[in-house]
């Protein structure tokens, strides 16, 4: 979606405003909404989170603070997936009619959890249809749903440097249509290529870009 | 009886306007809220969280034990000096150097920093002529096992937004000065694929043990807005 999430080239957003000495949370309620988007059972996957958060109306997304967004996506992600009612996020009151769950992260499995080396590489049967040196153009797209291909680069031509692998597909994953995993390039643009003949003719900028994002230049 | 105004007077955050859940929740927080006079009011934003937590925890769907457990995680077990290691060793042991350019992920698993937005690690080495940042354009993407959480400027509209189209601008207000023929590489972590940027060796270093090297080891180095 064309959300202002997706802000990559914009002007106007004022001063980059570094802290001395920042600690990790700025407040306790930081911490625990970290917690609980790690622990919670939102029946939701990472994609589907990051859309969650994308889908707070742009004047509201920019206004709110980090965890802000985490706490609204959150809430959000717990009521589509059923695990809370709308009445119980609005009163705070538990439905005492369904049974009591048990907690899917207990606190002597957090520690292994945290440090699992997942991966989002899927073995699948199509083979890559690019190769490092290609010459590719980012599509022309405008998907109204999750996407992770900026506008910045749409239309834009860089070349292939890098396959990562299949990698699970966040415009399918997002919207709970199955991982469907597709090759991952990382793609290299010149500076002037995206943003025209003022930019340096030196600097470069890769961006991780998945098959279906792509046609041949 | 306190008023919510009065809880919310020298709290720079503002609470939440947008359809908040938890609404009727927050209120009753307030009601019932058993006043300190002794200690600091909670913002709104920390009651109606404190009754998101409460009821998640009723329902018997988180365990607050294990909310403390990944806050200490975070708080203690993950940072920079997990990533100093990495680039240090990669300084002094050209072995290891090679594994992580061949297997960032794996190279980096060998000194035990594994785990979420981590699985997928590539290591982007700085050199004369060359400057690597990295940046999420879309959300917040970082290394957390090698780097903890980033800092609320990663995080934020301001570095997000100029650090494609204006890298150098970006770079001049962290203090960091390029020759115009050194080629920035902005990485744009728009996957689940994370990058650690290797710093250049600082000269003068040539004695120093790894350990010793780590200390010289910055965030912002390994993030690619300063060099060392």
């Amino acid at each position: 979606m064309n959300g202002v999430h997706d802000m990559g080239g914009m002007h106007g957003l004022g001063p980059i405003a570094p802290e001395a000495d920042e600690t990790v949370f700025h407040h306790r309620w930081e911490a625990r909404v970290h917690a609980m988007v790690l622990a919670a059972p939102t029946r939701g996957n990472i994609d589907a989170g990051r859309h969650r958060r994308e889908l707070i109306p742009g004047s509201e997304y920019l206004r709110m603070t980090y965890y802000e967004k985490w706490l609204e996506g959150l809430c959000g992600m717990l009521v589509e997936g059923g695990v809370l009612s709308p009445e119980e996020l609005a009163d705070g009151k538990a439905d005492r009619s369904t049974p009591r769950a048990e907690p899917r992260l207990g606190a002597p499995a957090v520690a292994s959890a945290l440090t699992h080396a997942g991966s989002y590489i899927r073995k699948v049967t199509a083979r890559a249809q690019f190769k490092p040196g290609d010459r590719v153009r980012a599509c022309n797209l405008h998907p109204t749903g999750h996407t992770r291909l900026p506008r910045y680069v749409r239309g834009h031509t860089g070349i292939v440097e890098r396959l990562h692998g299949a990698h699970v597909f966040p415009d399918s994953n997002a919207h709970g249509a199955g991982e469907d995993p597709r090759h991952l390039y990382s793609v290299r643009f010149n500076a002037q290529e995206l943003w025209g003949p003022d930019a340096s003719p030196t600097d470069t900028v890769r961006v991780d870009l998945w098959e279906p994002y792509l046609e041949r230049a | 009886m306190q008023h919510a105004s009065e809880f919310c007077e020298g709290h720079a955050l503002t609470p939440l306007s947008f359809g908040p859940p938890l609404g009727e929740t927050y209120r009753m927080a307030h009601d019932h809220h058993d006043h300190d006079h002794g200690q600091e009011p909670p913002s709104d934003i920390a009651l109606r969280v404190k009754a998101l937590e409460s009821l998640l925890v009723e329902k018997g769907l988180v365990d607050p034990a294990a909310l403390d457990a990944i806050v200490d995680h975070f708080e203690h077990k993950v940072g920079p000096r997990n990533g100093a290691r990495v680039v240090a060793r990669a300084w002094t042991d050209p072995a290891y150097l090679e594994r992580l350019r061949a297997d960032a992920t794996a190279a980096i698993a060998e000194l035990g920093y594994t785990g979420g937005q981590g699985e997928h690690m590539i290591a982007v080495e700085n050199a004369p002529g060359v400057h690597n940042l990295v940046v999420c354009t879309l959300c917040s993407c970082y290394p957390w096992p090698v780097l903890g959480l980033p800092p609320v400027w990663y995080k934020s509209a301001p570095f997000r937004s100029r650090a494609v189209i204006d890298p150098r601008g970006v770079l001049a207000e962290f203090g960091t000065v390029l020759a115009d023929d050194t080629e920035v590489r902005v990485w744009d972590s728009t996957a689940e694929v994370r990058y650690l940027v290797i710093p250049e060796r600082p000269a003068g270093t040539e004695g120093l043990t790894a350990e010793a090297l780590a200390d010289l080891v910055t965030r912002d180095g390994m993030i690619g807005t300063t060099r060392l």
